[in-house]
């Protein structure tokens, strides 16, 4: 803690890679992660972790919202009255979201079907107004970017940890944009062709989801003893 | 029959928490007290009840393809739908500012227990996603839309009263200390998710 503060005082002109700016990308990776502390973005981060591909397509629509909105709102902080400002943030994130989504339904028809509601609920995901609310509202551009691409980050190792674990178990497979799903197994293992290895097909359901976040946060939580709560 | 149907469905089998994990966030944050789960769950309800509709006019009569004939045959191939995102969430924020400003005059109570949650409605994706599944799945009048949007209200505020009574339990009982709090939570929630799984089929 008190390196932080530290580093809060330190005088305003600084490199790029200063120790504050290196804190503002790392801290989201782990003490202050998006999804297992801070507790945003949770909806989109289980609805489509089936599949790696979807949840990789969904990391870079957030991660292209995130930054395009923090500079957005950061550059715009001083001119916002206070009163409308959800309705402001609302606005660009929702026309950042209209982009992101015109595309997908352009270039990867497939898995724009895939993710339906969940790429226009991106402007409804907590991480965004999260950070705008809590950052990008009180800072210069720069660090606001840091911040942004921090998160993303953060919510991207989450996205992408779930996604494995349940494709693999729930297809015995692992699928990325562009190369289709990879089986490990040989076809004639699994059970429909005659063999012994049956997929969970549990962990494709949704409440699995919550159980394999919730053992994330289990795990991260036993390594890092300072984020336990005491209740 | 078919009201009922979609009601009974928005309830308990395409419940929008353990089925499509919307409304997360303030799920997570507010099911700490029956109490405050009790009255955010009461204003999603309302919210719902009240945008979904209103979205499906606007999506019917403004946004969809061939839905504003009735401007005049020239604008029969209009087709407004990319904007669907900017109006419903313009429609949500309005209509929650209002809300809010009911509850702070008649509830200064729940005013004051909600404190900063209720601003956050607008953001609660459950609400956005009513919407978004309202125009997804083609209701066909308006009355299928108002009681998806109940229905959807009621599921969610199921979940969250039910969540918010375990978890004043569980305060008694001993988790393990890295469990205590978001984790234990979430796989509580996934437990439920799976008892819930049991009423799909349900057909009326």
């Amino acid at each position: 803690m008190s390196e932080v503060q530290e580093a809060i005082v330190e005088k305003k002109s600084e490199p790029l890679f200063s120790k504050k700016n290196r804190k503002l990308i790392s801290d989201p990776l782990n003490d202050s992660n998006p999804i297992t502390v801070q507790v945003l973005g949770i909806c989109s981060a289980l609805a489509i972790t089936v599949q790696v591909q979807q949840a990789v397509i969904m990391s870079l629509s957030v991660l292209f919202v995130l930054i395009g909105g923090n500079i957005i709102i950061s550059l715009m902080r001083n001119g916002i009255p206070d009163r409308i400002r959800i309705i402001v943030q609302l606005v660009i994130v929702a026309a950042l979201v209209i982009i992101v989504n015109e595309v997908l339904k352009a270039f990867l028809p497939d898995i724009s079907e895939k993710l339906s509601v969940f790429v226009g609920l991106i402007i409804t995901n907590c991480i965004i107004m999260g950070r705008l609310e809590a950052f990008a509202l009180a800072n210069k551009p720069g660090p606001s970017f840091l911040d942004a691409i921090g998160n993303g980050l953060g919510y991207a190792w989450i996205l992408l940890a779930v996604s494995i674990v349940r494709e693999i178990f729930g297809s015995g497979a692992i699928s990325f944009p562009g190369m289709g799903q990879v089986k490990f197994l040989p076809e004639g293992w699994f059970i429909g062709n005659g063999g012994f290895y049956e997929n969970n097909n549990m962990m494709i359901l949704p409440p699995m989801a919550l159980v394999v976040v919730g053992v994330i946060i289990w795990i991260q939580r036993s390594r890092n003893t300072k984020l336990i709560e005491s209740h | 029959m078919e009201y009922i149907n979609i009601f009974v469905k928005g309830i308990f089998i395409e419940n929008m928490i353990f089925a499509y994990f919307l409304g997360m966030c303030s799920y997570l944050a507010v099911s700490k007290t029956v109490k405050t789960a009790m009255g955010l769950g009461l204003a999603v309800i309302f919210v719902l009840g009240i945008t979904v509709p209103i979205n499906y006019l606007l999506e019917n009569y403004v946004l969809k393809e061939g839905a504003l004939t009735w401007m005049g045959a020239e604008y029969a191939t209009m087709d407004l739908s990319f904007l669907s995102f900017i109006m419903f969430i313009a429609v949500i924020a309005s209509i929650v500012q209002l809300v809010e400003m009911i509850v702070e005059k008649f509830a200064p109570a729940l005013y004051g227990a909600l404190g900063i949650f209720l601003p956050l409605i607008a953001v609660n994706c459950s609400i956005l996603g009513g919407a978004l599944f309202m125009q997804e799945r083609q209701y066909t009048d308006i009355g299928q839309a108002t009681v998806f949007g109940l229905g959807s209200g009621v599921g969610w505020w199921l979940a969250i009263i039910a969540i918010a009574a375990i978890r004043e339990k569980i305060r008694y009982s001993h988790v393990p200390a890295p469990l205590r709090g978001l984790g234990i939570t979430f796989i509580i929630t996934g437990l439920m998710g799976i008892a819930f799984m049991s009423f799909m089929g349900i057909d009326i």
